[in-house]
Formats: structure tokens, C-alpha cells, sequence
């Protein structure tokens, strides 16, 4: 599910972890290969489980020491109660469901608070393709728009937007570019968004 | 690939004899009894690395290898147990057992009743899974196996590893649950006593007492066997291997015509030529009770608090329709509502709930990599 399935940490999982609290129970949706549960668990001593659909990353999960559950994302997370967990983790899978409102929803039911990250489609080169006439193909965007999974992009501006209207408060957010915090008008500057959230 | 060039070869069966009362969940019991086993691979000085694997309906102690070189004679689960194979006899110390109140050398409806020197027949106490595993945890206090690194089966023989965690959670560290369910729906007990009743009218049956009459109720275990065999394959793979293939056109009679039926009547007769039908219907008896969230306000994640530090890993196969995945998902979300360590994979496979038995490559692929953490958790 997750689009860099990534070998070694990704950027963002530095802004994750560094949320995460020692010792917090952790669910982490589309978890890919585990890389990051294995960091949080083997670092911070967090307790969590993955989900994931896809066949080879459960075998990845599972072989890199996790607690992996084949499970597609877009059927709900009826399977966990209220609040059992510190924190629900969304590493850019997000702009590739279907049912955005009900994943965000879901996530702040089970987990105390949640973090959502996702490629910011207001970053500057993506507009200036799109200005150009053209769907934006970039690193963190590598698909052409006949094949991507990406169905659901959206700005900085637009997912808070959506969470005011879901009522999330927003306790943190991060903007990186190339793996660097980004201070200045992170809706134009940032190209990928990390989001730290709970129920209002 | 040919699964005896890679087995662990011939092996020999062991028989324990236990000599103190064995009490039965039903309040009944017997005098003392036996169990019949096998061994595969080596006990580490530490006796951290033995796994014990338990079976489902028809099987028994006899899990993997061959007997006399005969490869008529392969173990049940050969694809699965062996030298370099998903549980790995190089690393692991492999228990098979033939369950309490079966037909392949443990204490059964064929054994003698003590009180009237005659075969139990159908007078043998009605076994459960508890008492299953009860006794298997005698037969690893004979081992002196104090924990077993592992509890593994499909099916039956994956209740069988749900009940360990639940009633013995010291003497384990993992269970891989294959292919099963927490309890069984209303459909799975109609079907069973579909199968019971078709033994239990066969007129040789003689009340369970048909050992003194030199007959078997051959035709109402060929039905049950049939019946059973329905459940166990998917709808695609029954079209897929035999559609609505004629053997020889319409016959406008009641000979086996269609393959399906040629198929099935092989199965039965196969069946009826081995199995003990007081055993059959002891087995599904046990399938029928067993429901460990009863005890526990059918409450199943109440159940496995018990099982508190069980780690588990938890497979299903998406066209077994026996025990569907919803099943196993049941399992798994009472297990996580415990905050247990669990696994789970659903697998994409069209052979139903027999699937467990065959070679599937994910499948296969993922209980490798769970076996590998387990051995590098004990060392073996």
C-alpha cells in the first residue's frame, strides 16, 4: 500500500519516531516491509502491529520481527476497540484509498492520537507542472497519471481543511523537502506533509 | 517435486504408557493409558527446541518420513515437517501424537475395557479437545519436555493450540493456528452429525459394538468420509478437477457416472478401509464442543487472557469455506484486543480448507520466516 516502500528509514519516519513516546502501542496501517516498526519497536521499546494487504510485504513484516495482520485498510478497523492504542500511523498511503473520511475517522477512534503523512500536492514543482499543462511526475510522485495509485492527492491547505471539518485538532505538523524541515510557507515549500492529530 | 526424496526417511512410532487414572472433561475415566508418538530431529541439551504437532481428523502420530521405505507410507504433513522444510527437524525436536481415543495405536474405542475385558467400542469416554491436550502435556512431562518452543496444527489440530495457550501458557512460546476457528457454526455441526448419523444407522454399527460381530460399518463411513471430503475442497477446485465430466455418457442409472461421484467413492472406500468409526464419531464430537470462550461469558478475548505471553501466528486460506477467514479474524481480533503478539495471513488459494495440507508457496514461505524467528528466540 505504502508508495516507497522504503529499505533503510525514510525522512519521515525520523519526524514519526521522534513522536512516538518510549513505550507507546503503535498501530501502523499499509505497514510495507515493517521498517519502521521494527526501528520504533527495537529503539523505543513500542509495542504495535502492522496492517497490510499486500502478500510480499506481510512476508517482510513478519520476517523483519513484527506483529503483521493481513488486512485491507479500506474495510475498516473493526477489529480494534476504542482508544487501544497510543498512536495510529498513515505513512503515505493515504492519498491512495478510497474512503479518506472514514480511514482519518477510524484512526483517531482506535488510537489516542494519529500520524498522517502524505506527498504535499501543493508543493511548488507540482504546480509549476500542472501550471505547465501537465499531471505532476516526481520523485515522491513517480507515476504517470494512467497508473497511479494515487487517487486521492491533496494540498497541505486541503487536509486541514478536512480535518476542521472532522473536527480533528491538529497537534503537530512537519514539511519536508528533500528529507529537510521546511519553515517557509510550507503549502508551497514542503513536499511531503507529516500531520499529528486527535479527536477534538 | 518429490517430497520422499527430501523426507526425513524412515522413522519408527514409540508407544508411553501412562499408568495413573486419566479423567475425561464428560467427569468419566480410565484406569491409565497409552499414546502413540513419533520423534523427528534432535532435543537440544537445553530442551528449548521441541514442537509438538497435533492432528485433525484423520490423521495421526505419523506427521512426517516413511515406515520400511514404503512411499505409501509418507506422513501426513512430510511437505511441511523435514530437514530444510518450513519446520525444520535440523533446527527443531518434532513431537507427532495420536490423540486420546483415536484408531492408530493410542488408547481408543479398540483397546480393552478394563471393567468387561471386552473393546470400548462405543463405551469409550467421549474425548475433547481439553482432554486432548491434557494428555499431550502428560506425554511431554514423559519427554521431559518442560516447554515446548512451539504448538502447531490446521485445522482440529489447530484448536489444539489455541486450548494449549489457553490452559497450559507457561509451557509454550508460540502457536501457529492454520486453517481453524474458535468454535463451530451451526453449518459445520450439521454436517458432522450428518456424518455421525450415517455411521451410527449403518447396520453393522451394532451400537458401537460391531469389533464382537467381525464387521465395520464400511457404508456409513464411506458417507461420512464423502460428506467431509465436500467440505474440505472450494466449489472452483471441484468444477476445476472434475467439472460435470461423464466417464462413460448417461447411463440413466445410480452408478458412479459423474467424476465427482467416482472421486467421492474412492475417498469413502479408501477411508472405510483404515478408520475406526467409534474414533469418527469421538473426533467429531470433539470438534462439536470445543469452544473455549463457553467458559469465559462467550467472551473469546476474555478467554485468552489466560494465554497472556503466547505469541501467536494465525493463517487462513480465502476459499476455505469450512473455516472461512472471518473465522480466523474472530481469533485474531480477540488476540490483539489482548494485546497478544499475533501474526496474521490471509492466503490467496483455490483448494478450500484442504489447502493447509498442500504446498503453497506463500503459505509455506511465511511459516519458514515464523519458524525462523522462533529458532533464533531459543537458539536452536
Amino acid at each position: 500500500m505504502s508508495i516507497l516502500n522504503g529499505h533503510g528509514l525514510r525522512p519521515d519516519y525520523d519526524i514519526i519516531s521522534g513522536w512516538v513516546g518510549q513505550g507507546a502501542r503503535v498501530l501502523d496501517l499499509g505497514c510495507g516491509d515493517g521498517t519502521l516498526l521494527r526501528h520504533l519497536r527495537t529503539h523505543q521499546g513500542v509495542f504495535g502491529y502492522g496492517i497490510e494487504i499486500d502478500d510480499a510485504n506481510v512476508l517482510a513484516a513478519l520476517a523483519n520481527g513484527n506483529n503483521v495482520i493481513q488486512s485491507d485498510l479500506e474495510r475498516g478497523l473493526a477489529a480494534f476497540g476504542d482508544a487501544s492504542f497510543d498512536c495510529v500511523i498513515l505513512s503515505q498511503t493515504l492519498q491512495a484509498m478510497h474512503h479518506i473520511e472514514a480511514v482519518l475517522l477510524e484512526m483517531v477512534r482506535v488510537g489516542r492520537e494519529a500520524i498522517v503523512t502524505f506527498p504535499n500536492f501543493g508543493y511548488a514543482p507540482n504546480r509549476e507542472q500542472v501550471a505547465a499543462g501537465r499531471m505532476p511526475v516526481s520523485k515522491i510522485l513517480p507515476f504517470a497519471w494512467y497508473n497511479t495509485p494515487n487517487i486521492h492527492l491533496c494540498t497541505m491547505l486541503d487536509f486541514e481543511e478536512l480535518c476542521a471539518k472532522l473536527e480533528l485538532e491538529i497537534l503537530d505538523l512537519v514539511a519536508l523537502t528533500e528529507g529537510k524541515p521546511v519553515v517557509d510557507d510550507p503549502n508551497l515549500n514542503g513536499e511531503l506533509a507529516i500531520y499529528r492529530v486527535k479527536r477534538r | 517435486m518429490n517430497a520422499a526424496l527430501s523426507s526425513i526417511g524412515n522413522v519408527t512410532p514409540q508407544l508411553a504408557r501412562f499408568d495413573t487414572p486419566f479423567v475425561f472433561k464428560s467427569g468419566r475415566d480410565i484406569p491409565g493409558f497409552e499414546l502413540m508418538y513419533e520423534t523427528y530431529g534432535t532435543l537440544n541439551a537445553d530442551k528449548s527446541n521441541a514442537v509438538l504437532v497435533c492432528h485433525a481428523l484423520n490423521a495421526s502420530h505419523h506427521v512426517a518420513g516413511t515406515y520400511d521405505d514404503d512411499p505409501e507410507s509418507l506422513g501426513w504433513w512430510d511437505n511441511m515437517v523435514g530437514p530444510g522444510k518450513p519446520l525444520d527437524t535440523n533446527r527443531f525436536f518434532v513431537v507427532g501424537v495420536n490423540n486420546l481415543g483415536g484408531c492408530f495405536g493410542s488408547s481408543g474405542p479398540r483397546h480393552i475395557n478394563p471393567a468387561t475385558q471386552k473393546p470400548y467400542g462405543a463405551d469409550f469416554p467421549v474425548v475433547t479437545v481439553e482432554d486432548w491436550v491434557n494428555a499431550q502435556a502428560q506425554l511431554a512431562d514423559y519427554l521431559g519436555i518442560a516447554r515446548f518452543a512451539a504448538v502447531m496444527g490446521g485445522s482440529l489440530g489447530a484448536m489444539q493450540a489455541l486450548q494449549w495457550a489457553i490452559a497450559y501458557p507457561a509451557r509454550l512460546g508460540h502457536a501457529l493456528v492454520v486453517a481453524s476457528t474458535p468454535k463451530l457454526s451451526a453449518q459445520n455441526i450439521a454436517f458432522n452429525e450428518v456424518a455421525r448419523q450415517a455411521i451410527i444407522t449403518d447396520p453393522d454399527f451394532h451400537g458401537g459394538h460391531f469389533y464382537e460381530h467381525n464387521v465395520v460399518p464400511a457404508r456409513g463411513l464411506r458417507v461420512a468420509r464423502m460428506i467431509g471430503h465436500i467440505t474440505y475442497l472450494s466449489d472452483d477446485v471441484m468444477a476445476e478437477r472434475f467439472g460435470r465430466v461423464l466417464r462413460d455418457g448417461m447411463q440413466f442409472g445410480y452408478g458412479p457416472e459423474f467424476q465427482i461421484e467416482s472421486y467421492l467413492r474412492h475417498q469413502g472406500e479408501k477411508f472405510s478401509g483404515y478408520f475406526d468409526a467409534n474414533t469418527y464419531l469421538l473426533i467429531t464430537k470433539a470438534l462439536d464442543y470445543f469452544d473455549p470462550a463457553a467458559d469465559y461469558n462467550d467472551d473469546l478475548a476474555l478467554a485468552f487472557e489466560r494465554a497472556r505471553g503466547v505469541k501467536f501466528l494465525v493463517v487462513s486460506f480465502t476459499t476455505d469455506w469450512r473455516f472461512s477467514p472471518a473465522r480466523s479474524r474472530e481469533i485474531v481480533s480477540a488476540l490483539t484486543a489482548n494485546r497478544a503478539d499475533v501474526s496474521y495471513a490471509e492466503i490467496h488459494a483455490p483448494h478450500g480448507h484442504d489447502e493447509f495440507l498442500l504446498e503453497d508457496p506463500r503459505y509455506f514461505a511465511l511459516v519458514s520466516a515464523y519458524y525462523a524467528r522462533i529458532a533464533a528466540e531459543v537458539g536452536a
